[in-house]
C-alpha cells in the first residue's frame, strides 16, 4: 500500500486565544481529488498552510507523501495556489515562472520547456512577456495555477481556485483537475463553489470550527440516488397505497408524489402500475440531493458562526 | 546557497523594474552636479581671498578648505545611504507578509534564512553600488576639481558603507517582525538618538565632561551609526584639521577600534535576529 498523499492527527493551531483549527484529523491518499468545504472562517486556509510549513501547528501531527510536515525535499513535489493569490507584479508571466521554477530547483532546460507548455495550457502564451502589474485578476489566476503545476507535483494544494474566474477561465480550472486526475496526481481543493466540488472531487470533507465533521464519498452520493417524484392527474388514494409495494416513504401533494425505491427497475413497475391502473403520467424525476443540501445540513444554516 | 542567489538576484531585479536604481541614480548625478558647482565656486572665492599671501600658505589653504568641503558632501552622502538602506529593506518582509506574495516562495523547497539571506545580499550589493556612485562620485569630483585626496580614504568610505549596512541590516530585522511603517520609525528614532548622542558627546569632550562622553558612548551601543560616521570623519579629515579641532568634523572623542569591532557583531546579531524572527513567523 502506498503512503497517503496528506495525513493528519489531531492537528490544532490556536491564534492568541482563538482557536482556528481544533482538531484536524484527516486521510487523503495519493491521487485523489479531495475537496476541503466549510463555512468561511471555518479554519480551511490556516488548515493548508499548516500542511504546507508556512504555519506552525500549536500541536497534533501531519505528514504529506509520508514525510512530515516541512520537509523541504517533499516540498519539491507539492504545487501551491494561495487565496487571493498575489505575486511579483514587476515580473513578466515567463520570468514569474522561471523564479518559481528556480526556487523549486528545477534543471534549467526542463524549467524552460515546462514553463512554455503551461503558459500555452493555462492560454497565457501571447502573454508572456506582459508584466504581470498590466494582468487581470483571472490572468493572474491562471499565472498562479501555471505556477502551483510546474514541477509535475504529485500533490497540489489549491485555495478558491476559481475565485475571480469568469465561466471560462471556471472551466479551465476545472478540466486542468480532470488531468491532474488523470495523471495521478492528488489535489486538494478549498472551495467555497459547491457545485465546483460537486464535479471534480472523489471525496470531500465537511470541516467547521476546524473539525471535520463529515466525511463524504461523492461517488457513493451518486449511487443512492433513490428519491422519485412522480407527476401525474387522476391518483386515487388505493394508487397510493398500491405503490408501497415497491417504494416506501410515499408522501402525495396534489398532483405530485414522492418516494424512495429501493431499485431503480422498480420506477419502470410503478409507472406501468399506475398507467393500467388509469393514472396520467406525465413525469417521474429522480430528486438528487444537491451537495449544497448536505452542506446546509452538515454545518448547519447558521454556517458555523 | 543556490536559492540564496536565486532571491538575491530576483532582490536585485525588483529595485531595477520598481525604478529604485533609475531614481537614485537620476538623483545621484543630480546631487553630484550640484555639489561640484558648490565646491568650485567656494573654492574660487577661498582662494582669491587667498591669494595676496604667499603662496605656500595658499597651497594650505586650499587643502583645508578641500578637505572641508569633501567631508561635508560625504556627510550627506553618509546620510542618504542610510536611508537609502532603511527604505530598502523597510518594507520587504513586512510587506511581502501582508500582501502574500512571500506565500509562494515560501511552499518552495528552500529556507527561510535563504530568503532573508538572499534578500539582505540584494540590498547589500544594491547600497554598494548606490555608495560608490555618490562617495565615489564626490571624492572624484574634489580630485577633478582641485586634485586633492583625503588620507585613508578607502577605510573612510567603508566605514560609511558598513553604516548604511548596519542601518539596512536593523530595518530587515524590524521588518520581519513588524509593518513598514513601525520599522521606519524604530530605525530612524533609534538613529536620531545616536545623532543627537554623538553631539553630547563631543560638545561634552570640549568640555571634559566624562558623563556627557559616557551618555554618547551609550547612545552608539543602541545603534553605532554615529560613532561609525565619527570613525570616518576622524580617518579622511586632514591631520591639520584633526590636530586644530576646530571644524564640525573634528572629532574630540575618537570612537574606539572596539566600537568598530561592536559594530560588526551588531550587524551579524540584527541579521541573526531577522532570520530568526522570519522563521518562526505564521504567514
Amino acid at each position: 500500500m502506498s503512503v497517503a498523499a496528506i495525513e493528519t492527527e489531531q492537528l490544532r493551531k490556536v491564534f492568541g486565544d482563538r482557536a482556528a483549527v481544533i482538531g484536524l484529523t484527516l486521510q487523503v491518499a495519493q491521487g485523489e481529488v479531495f475537496g476541503f468545504l466549510g463555512p468561511n472562517g471555518a479554519g480551511k486556509t490556516t488548515s493548508m498552510k499548516m500542511l504546507l510549513g508556512l504555519v506552525s501547528p500549536t500541536s497534533g501531527r501531519a505528514s504529506l507523501l509520508g514525510a512530515p510536515i516541512g520537509d523541504r525535499a517533499t516540498l519539491a513535489r507539492v504545487g501551491f495556489l494561495p487565496e487571493h493569490f498575489r505575486f511579483q507584479e514587476w515580473l513578466t508571466a515567463s520570468e514569474f515562472l522561471d523564479l518559481h521554477g528556480e526556487l523549486l530547483g528545477m534543471e534549467k532546460h526542463a524549467l524552460k520547456a515546462r514553463r512554455d507548455e503551461l503558459l500555452e495550457r493555462v492560454g497565457l502564451s501571447t502573454f508572456r512577456s506582459k508584466l504581470l502589474r498590466t494582468f487581470s485578476k483571472g490572468m493572474l489566476q491562471r499565472i498562479g495555477l501555471a505556477q502551483a503545476l510546474l514541477n509535475h507535483p504529485a500533490l497540489v494544494f489549491l485555495d478558491e481556485p476559481t475565485s475571480g474566474l469568469d465561466p471560462v477561465g471556471r472551466r479551465l480550472v476545472r478540466d486542468v483537475i480532470y488531468e491532474l486526475r488523470e495523471e495521478g496526481t492528488c489535489v486538494f481543493l478549498n472551495s467555497h463553489l459547491l457545485s465546483e466540488i460537486e464535479v471534480t472531487c472523489d471525496r470531500v470533507a465537511f470541516i467547521r470550527h476546524g473539525e471535520v465533521v463529515r466525511i463524504l464519498d461523492l461517488a457513493s452520493l451518486d449511487q443512492n440516488q433513490s428519491v422519485v417524484t412522480i407527476r401525474a392527474a387522476g391518483l386515487t388514494p388505493e394508487m397510493i397505497s398500491g405503490m408501497g409495494r415497491w417504494g416506501e416513504n410515499i408522501q402525495p401533494n396534489g398532483e405530485h408524489v414522492t418516494l424512495t425505491v429501493h431499485n431503480e427497475a422498480h420506477v419502470a413497475e410503478i409507472n406501468r402500475y399506475l398507467v393500467a391502473q388509469g393514472a396520467d403520467v406525465f413525469a417521474i424525476t429522480p430528486v438528487r440531493k444537491s451537495l449544497e443540501d448536505i452542506f446546509i445540513e452538515t454545518v448547519g444554516k447558521d454556517g458555523g458562526l | 546557497m543556490k536559492k540564496i542567489w536565486v532571491v538575491a538576484r530576483m532582490t536585485f531585479r525588483e529595485a531595477i523594474r520598481r525604478r529604485i536604481v533609475l531614481t537614485g541614480l537620476i538623483l545621484g548625478i543630480l546631487f553630484l552636479i550640484v555639489f561640484s558647482i558648490g565646491f568650485r565656486m567656494i573654492s574660487a572665492a577661498i582662494l582669491a581671498e587667498a591669494s595676496e599671501q604667499d603662496s605656500a600658505l595658499t597651497r594650505i589653504w586650499q587643502n583645508e578648505s578641500s578637505n572641508f568641503l569633501l567631508l561635508a558632501g560625504l556627510y550627506a552622502v553618509a546620510f542618504l545611504s542610510v536611508a537609502m538602506g532603511a527604505l530598502l529593506s523597510a518594507d520587504t518582509l513586512a510587506g511581502e507578509i501582508s500582501s502574500g506574495t512571500i506565500q509562494t516562495i515560501l511552499a518552495k523547497p528552500l529556507r527561510r534564512s535563504d530568503v532573508v539571506l538572499g534578500k539582505w545580499l540584494g540590498f547589500a550589493g544594491l547600497l554598494g553600488l548606490y555608495s560608490l556612485l555618490m562617495a565615489g562620485g564626490t571624492v572624484l569630483s574634489v580630485f577633478l576639481l582641485s586634485g586633492y585626496t583625503p588620507p585613508n580614504l578607502l577605510t573612510g568610505l567603508s566605514l560609511i558603507y558598513l553604516e548604511a549596512l548596519l542601518v539596512m541590516t536593523l530595518s530587515l530585522a524590524c521588518s520581519s517582525a513588524m509593518p513598514a511603517l513601525a520599522t521606519g520609525a524604530t530605525v530612524f528614532g533609534l538613529y536620531g538618538l545616536a545623532f543627537i548622542g554623538g553631539w553630547i558627546e563631543q560638545i561634552g569632550a570640549i568640555f571634559r565632561n566624562q558623563t556627557a562622553v559616557q551618555v554618547g558612548i551609550v547612545t552608539s551601543l543602541f545603534i553605532p551609526t554615529e560613532a561609525l560616521w565619527r570613525r570616518a570623519t576622524f580617518e579622511m579629515q586632514s591631520p591639520l584639521a584633526n590636530a586644530l579641532q576646530m571644524t564640525p568634523f573634528s572629532t574630540l572623542s575618537v570612537p574606539s577600534a572596539l566600537m568598530i569591532i561592536y559594530a560588526v557583531i551588531y550587524l551579524v546579531i540584527a541579521l541573526v535576529a531577522a532570520i530568526h524572527t522570519f522563521q518562526h513567523r505564521d504567514i
